[in-house]
């Protein structure tokens, strides 16, 4: 029987769609910058954006600052030299040159791919007590329940947007907790950011939904630098959460986010993430390198940020979503669920620096790997000399699924104060036959059980998560492991 | 309902099932008896669809091949196991199990998944039957339980899941006398016609509260007598020696 090459490409591509149901990309036409990276590209953005100049030259500040960085090595998963040239560090759907004033102005295509998403922006308005902001390649497309949080005083839209709206703000908080000389990714975001979220929410207001902000890379051989700031001004709470995906794509493709949160005197952000870039196919190739900094500072005192992330998807994870605790008696919180199966590599982790007196920080990490992945818990705990009777519990389990990935962990600890107390607990388990077999003797199917087993390793991370997201991020654990069992 | 012809299994070239054959009819209750090391498990687990064993013969369950059926597969049809050593799942509620299975196991029948509140009110109503705390249901599955508690809870699912074919691997071990006989009383109230009941068992002591129509002494992986419930009785004042 002779077989049509086509046929079987074909049949793979459908095959693939199977296994990431976000794999698909929608023909829209953009407006690009040239390729590359030049202070000519970031004038380029900061136009395109309609910046002041004081960003401009912000912006201008970093990427003179960037050529004297060298991109970091000291990770575990390394990857091929990525060629900064040749990359686009802007594309936005043509149909935006002017923004779009209500949702009704939007392209339809675009809409449809929310909904294909499962983000019916329109009807999101009438369904969900959740506010969405969402961001299709470089720029914020929609936010929706604006009149609502506007009743309250509360800030919620596209950075671009408050940087036009409120500099003030913007000026003040935008690189207060990741300076713009930081590291390699935090600079390069700096000069190249195209858009994200903004959110500020004024003092003694609770805010009375979820945030949510949507990322989708669609455009290809494009970086995506997203910056978002979070403000709660004292008193305050916020809960936010972050969803990304993105097409298939045989080439990889940066990921260079920068988000900042600020906790003034008695506030509360609680920041969760749900990460499902496109992984790369099950042979490694293609996917998202999430090269990611995110970073909270609860400056005032008694404040609280607490950041939850499950982890399932880019070809490579790495990032530490961190704490500065300068704030006496405040608090910082890392709930996290990161899984990697065929080639998929991740090294993340938290940083949690005590500064303020009585200051608490606890680390919860479940890291599953399967397949020939391989996973590196990383962390810092640090208490500076004058954050006395400061404590930190920090818990991480691993689970290996198969003999051929790996699971690492790496605490680093540094104790400047001898009044403080740090615990560290680490376990490294296997999925069972016996439980599996247990699990398979009541009906359910080998992926079934996995599933299910998995979900109890991760329950006292997916229990941190909004209600909402609790659900679709208990399935978005059992697909991700799918095939993991032989 | 279980037909077992010459069935002989190994482990890593080590016989431990040397030609055992069995047919339980619905309505029965089978009770296996021998000593340590004669096979009991081996067999508990081969029904079951346990991997890892080199076997040959013939196991029917209402006439379909068995060995051609994976565990989920067998579950769906009707086959339990309590198992002698049941396994925690840290994290998982067991309620939660318990649901996840009886819809996994009714999907596959094509019968409509139950929702919560149906669910809620069958799994109450059989705590209830089988003095199960209900706090338990809360918990981790099997996390914590006592041995006692443990062995209850496998009987609280072999209730809520109904099974045609239940089989009790020692479940009696480690069990006190109160406990013991809720044990007895669960699998009593669940026997009927069109079901059947294979219980193995080191003693003769959970046959004076299940009374089994037959019995039967396993040694050395093969059947070597059957009788009636006084079978039982007699391996108990004269020892498996007596009979090899």
């Amino acid at each position: 029987m002779k077989i049509d090459s086509s046929q079987i490409s074909r049949e793979k591509e459908i095959e693939k769609l199977k296994k990431y149901k976000y794999g698909f990309s929608t023909e829209i036409e953009n407006i690009k910058a040239p390729k590359g990276l030049s202070e000519e590209v970031i004038k380029f953005i900061s136009n395109m954006k309609k910046e002041p100049q004081w960003l401009l030259d912000w912006r201008l500040k970093a990427y003179n600052r960037l050529k004297a960085l060298k991109e970091p090595d000291w990770q575990k998963p390394k990857y091929p030299k990525i060629d900064y040239q040749d990359l686009y560090y802007y594309s936005a759907p043509k149909s935006f040159k002017e923004k779009p004033k209500s949702l009704d102005d939007l392209d339809p295509k675009l809409l449809e791919t929310y909904k294909k998403l499962g983000i019916p922006l329109q009807e999101q308005k009438r369904l969900n007590n959740i506010a969405v902001d969402a961001v299709f390649d470089s720029v914020s497309v929609a936010t929706t329940f604006k009149d609502k949080l506007t009743e309250k005083g509360i800030i919620f839209c596209s950075i671009s947007e408050a940087i036009q709206k409120h500099p003030e703000l913007v000026k003040k908080y935008l690189g207060s907790v990741i300076p713009l000389t930081d590291h390699f990714f935090a600079t390069l975001n700096s000069a190249v950011f195209t858009d994200g979220s903004f959110v500020y929410v004024p003092p003694g207001v609770r805010c009375p939904m979820e945030l949510s902000t949507y990322f989708r890379i669609n455009a290809s051989d494009t970086g995506q630098f997203e910056r978002t700031l979070i403000i709660a001004d004292k008193g305050s709470y916020v809960s936010y959460l972050e969803g990304c995906t993105a097409p298939m794509r045989d080439e990889n493709q940066l990921h260079a986010a920068n988000v900042e949160l600020v906790a003034l005197d008695d506030a509360e952000i609680k920041y969760s993430t749900v990460q499902n870039w496109y992984p790369g196919d099950k042979d490694g190739k293609g996917g998202i390198y999430n090269f990611v900094t995110k970073r909270g500072l609860c400056k005032g005192k008694n404040s609280k940020i607490s950041w939850t992330q499950v982890e399932t998807g880019s070809a490579i994870t790495w990032k530490y979503p961190s704490c500065i605790l300068k704030g006496d008696n405040s608090i910082g919180e890392f709930y996290s669920i990161a899984i990697t199966n065929n080639h998929q590599k991740a090294d993340t982790g938290t940083k949690m620096i005590h500064i303020g007196k009585n200051t608490r920080s606890k680390i919860i990490s479940k890291g599953i790997s399967a397949g020939f992945s391989d996973m590196t818990y990383r962390g810092l705990v640090d208490i500076a000399a004058k954050a006395n009777n400061s404590r930190n519990y920090t818990q991480c389990d691993s689970l290996l699924m198969g003999n051929k990935c790996g699971a690492h962990t790496v605490p680093y600890i540094k104790n400047k104060n001898s009044e403080s107390n740090l615990a560290h607990e680490a376990t490294t388990s296997k999925i069972s036959e016996e439980q599996l077999h247990y699990c398979q003797q009541r009906g359910l199917n080998s992926e079934e059980a996995v599933g299910l087993i998995v979900n109890g390793f991760c329950k006292e991370v997916l229990q941190q998560l909004p209600m909402e997201f609790a659900v679709e991020a208990q399935k978005l654990v059992g697909i991700s492991l799918e095939g993991s069992v032989g | 309902m279980l037909k077992i012809n010459n069935l002989k299994a190994k482990v890593e070239e080590k016989s431990i099932l040397n030609g055992f054959t069995l047919n339980i009819n619905p309505g029965e209750v089978h009770a296996i008896m021998g000593p340590n090391g004669s096979g009991k498990s081996t067999l508990s687990n081969i029904l079951s669809g346990k991997k890892g064993y080199d076997v040959s013969g013939e196991i029917l369950f209402e006439n379909s091949d068995l060995f051609s059926l994976e565990t989920e597969e067998r579950a769906h049809k009707g086959i339990f196991l309590a198992f002698q050593y049941p396994l925690e799942i840290p994290g998982v509620n067991t309620s939660v199990f318990l649901k996840t299975s009886l819809n996994a196991i009714r999907k596959a029948r094509g019968e409509k998944e139950l929702d919560a509140l149906e669910f809620l009110k069958l799994v109450k109503q059989k705590s209830k039957d089988l003095k199960f705390d209900e706090e338990k249901l809360n918990r981790q599955l099997n996390v914590g339980f006592s041995g006692g508690e443990k062995k209850k809870n496998e009987i609280l699912q072999m209730s809520i899941l109904n099974p045609k074919l239940s089989i009790l691997d020692e479940t009696d071990s480690g069990l006190d006398i109160d406990a013991l006989k809720i044990v007895a009383n669960g699998v009593n109230s669940l026997r009927r016609k069109n079901n059947a009941f294979l219980i193995i068992t080191h003693y003769q002591r959970l046959l004076d509260y299940i009374k089994p129509d037959h019995v039967h002494v396993l040694m050395n992986g093969k059947i070597i007598k059957s009788g009636g419930p006084e079978l039982a009785l007699e391996l108990e004042k004269k020892g498996y020696e007596s009979f090899s």
